[in-house]
């Protein structure tokens, strides 16, 4: 306590210091008076009478030091001092001063930025309580290959009582269709245990959610909205508690309405601005009965109990599911392999962005390093016109801590300066530059500038000017006093040891942009490849436009129950749109098929018996499948390589068809040698759909050419195509192809299936080209921001290479001027620099070469259809490097060559 | 010639505590005169030293200042106590007292009256 109330007594001090000492001073000069006065009366001489008072007092100005030592914080004080010649240091150079700023606010910046998406997406990707509790679940039988196969309600029950998680909940996005406002809609929902909201930690800020131990068959009547919805379709209606709503027909009620702030989890951006949650007990009616093999392919998250490790978690689920597979060992064959795999939920949904943050963060940090290093390399440089300055100061008896220090304050400040002008132009911007931020980016509305993204700026901004003004202090404070003081203003010549420090710098620049240039040349070619890959179909003038039928819980009161009735619908459709002008082609699929664009929750794969392959007990593969109408082929340009398209013959009542591409082909009848069997004519088994287990066998009819329509990067993914007359499907695609406006196609052919069946929504019209585009986003962010990283570090380096010739050519003026009097000629002199800018050049690039070969191998995972070690882009990145540094160096080299000796020797 | 006794640390505030307890309001020069005259000649005090110390005080609370005019007419600083500085005035005195009397007692013992 006493040392605190002295500090703060310090303090106090520190503010009022100079009141203090002046107090001091007119009390001691008054004693002074005093004294002298009372000496005179007593009869001295008045010089004898003012010796003896000044005797008696004492050393005054000794005293008051001491006690200004004593009771004021020096430190600080020198550091306000310092500071404010700083500030007059900057304020005298503004070149100097401005470009240093904007260089260090460009390395801050860009690096908060980066920063600021990583905080919302990797740091913070849950925004529940507790987040590292939360796991998400994957069934899986490795024996077969198959993945995320879903759980069967006994499993779930078994988990739920396994006493590792606190809850486990399932959950299964979809869209369902509102109906009662003015127009249908569509809407994202998800059907989900009643624990789902108890086991991400949230509740309800209006009403309340389910009770998570409730567990009825079939659904419950009580359903959450999102604040969205009740603001969007509801008018925020207080009184919507107990309100009921039309969902594909079916009645529920509200029951709670979720907080403004909360964001469901998901893979999707879709999924995580779902709008309205139902539970169910996902058995009984319309469920199929709870058996153990009958799994259903839903998401399943949980929470752990507290204190669990996901690892002990593991742990405990392994020896459970050996336990279930002693118990029930006709349920789990030993050759399926059945293991349930538990991963931090957090880690799923940022899984695929991952990689590309990472390598934007490293980019951005490189380029910060570009920045911070040329700043140090223009300290250094103003380090040797400040040689005297430092002389002096210490020849003054200034210690050498104590020109560090100040040293060091004057390059903080810059950095500091430059960090803060980085930020505030970042907060200024931050609107313009999230446009740029792909869509697809996992909690895109939840990135902003936090307090969090502040301190990071400052911790930056500090670190770097500690690190980055270190060496500059250190070398530019330790000098001989007698060789500087005496070689006047001529500079240093002496100061080896800070040119080659200068050299280092302007190499690692050069090094690290060559790394830069080098991984953005690769993702550019990536990029290239992936644009000019041979799509397999034909997207230009094709529009998409969504719909989808009800999907009542009782099959009986849906009127599209059977491909029959659904097919009238589709027909008339169909029929209907291709009266409007400009159409030339129509089809419609189902979600699935929508190429490129659909996301991850409509891919629907399904085992794939193969008759005469596998006995009904084992496992089979899982093949992706796509319900489309007999012009989806045509329209979609894709060619047929054998046997049949499906045809207006096959309808309901004609036996099952269907079509598989080639890659299905490839993998599911290799034939005997390898060589590849006619699949044309075999019979299959799929099986699986959630209660529409069919067990009729499907002929395969034809063979489609691959199209990239799963995925750009992946050429062939095994696919099988049904007919839509003979499976009906509830999630429509319709297409057009042709000469249409694609800002009115959306509502004409709104009118169109309207006219049909008045409660149907119509959502989300895109041009097939519009997907292809976006689904390169996330490729395209990274590399347009690496290839701008790479073009700032270019323009940094070379800058920096150019100050550096600049500087030495200043040095050596004397030296030039003395060979040109002697007759050198000019050209050598041109050479003579030049060739100082290519050996920096080459030593760098040499340098950047390795780090390149290092940072090109980790990320191999993000490249496509070029090789990490690319020839072509490593030597057209070196030779463009050479350039622009043979470029900077060629400005001084001129200046050099154009010295004019006379002058030159005459003013040293 | 002798070396005079410095100042213990801490008794100079005592001492001008003191003073200004018995004096009434004081300027500096008359404290250093008050302490010179009892002390005599035996305490060696630079008189400078004196006024870091009121400063000191006055920032704990235990003396206050204020301009006033001395005897012949000059404008000086008046020191006063207050009611915290006569607390801590009795507290060190008391302290003083027992350490002193405790140093005594140590300097009266003889070798014999040990047992």
């Amino acid at each position: 306590m006493k040392f605190l109330r002295r500090f703060f007594i310090r303090l106090s001090n520190f503010s009022t210091g100079r009141r203090a000492d002046q107090r001091l001073q007119e009390e001691m000069a008054e004693h002074l008076a005093l004294q002298t006065e009372e000496n005179l009366r007593a009869g001295m001489s008045p010089s004898e009478a003012r010796r003896q008072a000044a005797l008696k007092l004492g050393a005054a100005q000794a005293i008051r030091e001491h006690h200004n030592a004593e009771q004021s914080l020096p430190l600080a004080e020198n550091l306000l001092l310092d500071i404010r010649y700083a500030f007059r240091r900057l304020h005298r150079s503004p070149g100097f001063s401005l470009i240093a700023i904007a260089t260090i606010a460009l390395g801050v910046g860009a690096t908060t930025a980066i920063y600021s998406i990583i905080d919302a997406t990797l740091l913070h990707p849950l925004p529940y309580p507790n987040p590292s509790e939360l796991v998400r679940l994957e069934a899986n039988l490795t024996g077969v290959g198959a993945h995320d196969i879903g759980l069967s309600i006994p499993e779930l029950r078994d988990l739920q009582n396994s006493g590792v998680f606190q809850y486990v909940s399932l959950s299964f996005y979809g869209t369902n269709n509102l109906t009662g406002s003015t127009q249908p809609a569509s809407i994202s929902s998800k059907s989900v245990s009643p624990s789902y909201f108890a086991a991400l930690g949230v509740d309800a800020q209006l009403g309340r959610t389910w009770d998570p131990h409730d567990a009825t068959p079939g659904f419950l009547p009580d359903v959450v909205i999102s604040d969205g919805l009740w603001k969007r379709e509801f008018g925020a209606d207080p009184h919507i508690l107990g309100k009921s709503l039309r969902l594909d027909n079916d009645v529920y009620h509200v029951m709670g309405v979720m907080p403004a702030s909360f964001r469901d989890q998901g893979q999707t951006s879709d999924e995580r601005s779902t709008d309205l949650w139902a539970a169910a007990g996902f058995y009984g009616d319309p469920a199929p009965p709870p058996m153990r093999a009958t799994r259903f392919p839903f998401e399943t998250i949980a929470r752990l109990q507290p204190g669990l490790s996901p690892e002990a978690a593991q742990g405990r689920l392994d020896a459970l599911i050996a336990q279930l597979k002693k118990q029930y060992p006709a349920d789990y064959p030993t050759q399926g392999g059945w293991t349930i795999h538990l991963t931090p939920l957090a880690e799923t949904l940022v899984g695929k962005v991952r990689q590309s943050l990472i390598l934007l963060f490293g980019a951005v940090g490189l380029v910060l390093l570009i920045s911070c290093v040329n700043v140090a390399n223009l300290l250094l440089a103003r380090a040797s016109a400040r040689g005297r300055e430092m002389a002096v100061r210490q020849a003054l008896g200034a210690a050498r801590m104590r020109l560090i220090r100040q040293l060091l304050t004057e390059s903080l400040l810059l950095f500091v300066l430059g960090g803060i002008t980085g930020f505030a132009v970042l907060f200024c911007a931050r609107k313009f530059l999230l446009q740029f931020v792909p869509e697809s980016l996992p909690r895109l509305n939840d990135i902003s500038i936090s307090w969090g993204v502040l301190a990071f700026a400052v911790v930056v901004s500090v670190a770097a000017g500690t690190i980055f003004g270190l060496a500059p202090a250190w070398l530019t404070s330790r000098l001989n006093l007698n060789a500087t003081l005496r070689q006047e203003g001529r500079g240093s010549n002496g100061s080896q040891r800070r040119s080659r420090l200068r050299h280092a710098l302007v190499i690692g620049e050069l090094a690290l942009s060559l790394v830069l240039m080098i991984a953005a040349g690769l993702l550019l070619r990536s990029f290239w490849d992936l644009f000019k890959v041979q799509l397999g179909f034909n997207p230009t003038r094709v529009v998409a436009i969504e719909t989808s039928l009800p999907n009542p819980n009782d099959p009986k009161t849906d009127i599209y129950h059977t491909a029959t009735q659904e097919a009238v619908l589709l027909r008339e459709v169909l029929r209907r749109s291709r009266t409007i002008p400009g159409v030339e082609e129509t089809a419609v699929s189902d979600r699935a098929a929508i190429p490129l664009g659909h996301s991850q929750n409509d891919r629907r794969a399904v085992p794939l018996f193969r008759e005469g392959q596998e006995a009904q007990s084992n496992q089979p593969p899982l093949i992706d499948t796509s319900i489309v109408s007999p012009e989806y082929f045509h329209l979609l340009g894709m060619t047929l390589m054998r046997g049949r398209p499906f045809v207006d013959q096959d309808v309901e009542d004609t036996p099952l068809v269907a079509v598989i591409n080639q890659a299905a082909a490839r993998v599911y009848w290799p034939g005997k040698d390898g060589k590849g069997e006619d699949p044309v004519g075999k019979r299959v088994l799929l099986l699986g759909r959630l209660g529409r287990a069919n067990p009729d066998w499907t002929t395969i009819v034809g063979v489609i050419g691959d199209a990239r329509t799963e995925s750009l990067a992946d050429a062939g993914v095994p696919q099988i195509y049904l007919d839509i007359y003979q499976r009906p499907a509830k999630f429509l695609a319709f297409y057009v192809r042709g000469q249409v406006d694609p800002a009115a196609i959306s509502a004409q052919v709104r009118t169109q299936i309207q006219s049909v069946d008045a409660e149907l929504p119509v959502f989300r019209k895109e041009t097939l080209d519009d997907v292809l585009s976006s689904s390169l986003s996330v490729r395209r962010f990274s590399m347009e921001m690496v290839a701008l990283f790479a073009a700032t570090a270019l323009l940094l380096a070379a800058l920096g290479i150019y100050g550096t010739i600049s500087f030495l050519v200043n040095e050596q003026s004397r030296e030039i001027a003395i060979r040109l009097a002697l007759g050198a000629q000019r050209r050598a002199i041109l050479k003579m620099v030049l060739r100082q800018g290519l050996t920096l050049a080459a030593a760098g690039a040499g340098v950047g070469l390795v780090g390149a070969l290092i940072v090109s191998h980790l990320m191999a995972g993000l490249l496509y259809g070029v090789s990490p070690y690319d020839l072509f882009t490593f030597s057209g990145v070196t030779a463009v490097l050479t350039a622009v540094a043979i470029a900077a160096s060629y400005a001084p080299a001129l200046r050099a060559m154009r010295l004019d000796p006379i002058a030159t020797l005459h003013a040293e | 010639m002798k070396e005079k006794p410095d100042v213990l640390q801490g008794t100079l505030a005592l001492m001008v505590l003191k003073t200004l307890d018995v004096l009434g309001p004081q300027h500096g020069y008359g404290i250093a005169r008050r302490i010179e005259q009892i002390s005599g000649d035996i305490l060696a005090l630079n008189q400078g030293t004196l006024y870091p110390l009121l400063l000191k005080l006055e920032h704990e609370g235990s003396i206050v200042s204020q301009w006033g005019a001395s005897e012949n007419n000059r404008r000086a600083r008046f020191y006063r106590i207050t009611v915290t500085g006569r607390k801590q005035l009795q507290t060190e005195t008391r302290d003083w007292n027992q350490t002193a009397a405790i140093i005594a007692r140590f300097f009266e013992v003889k070798a014999e009256d040990l047992p």
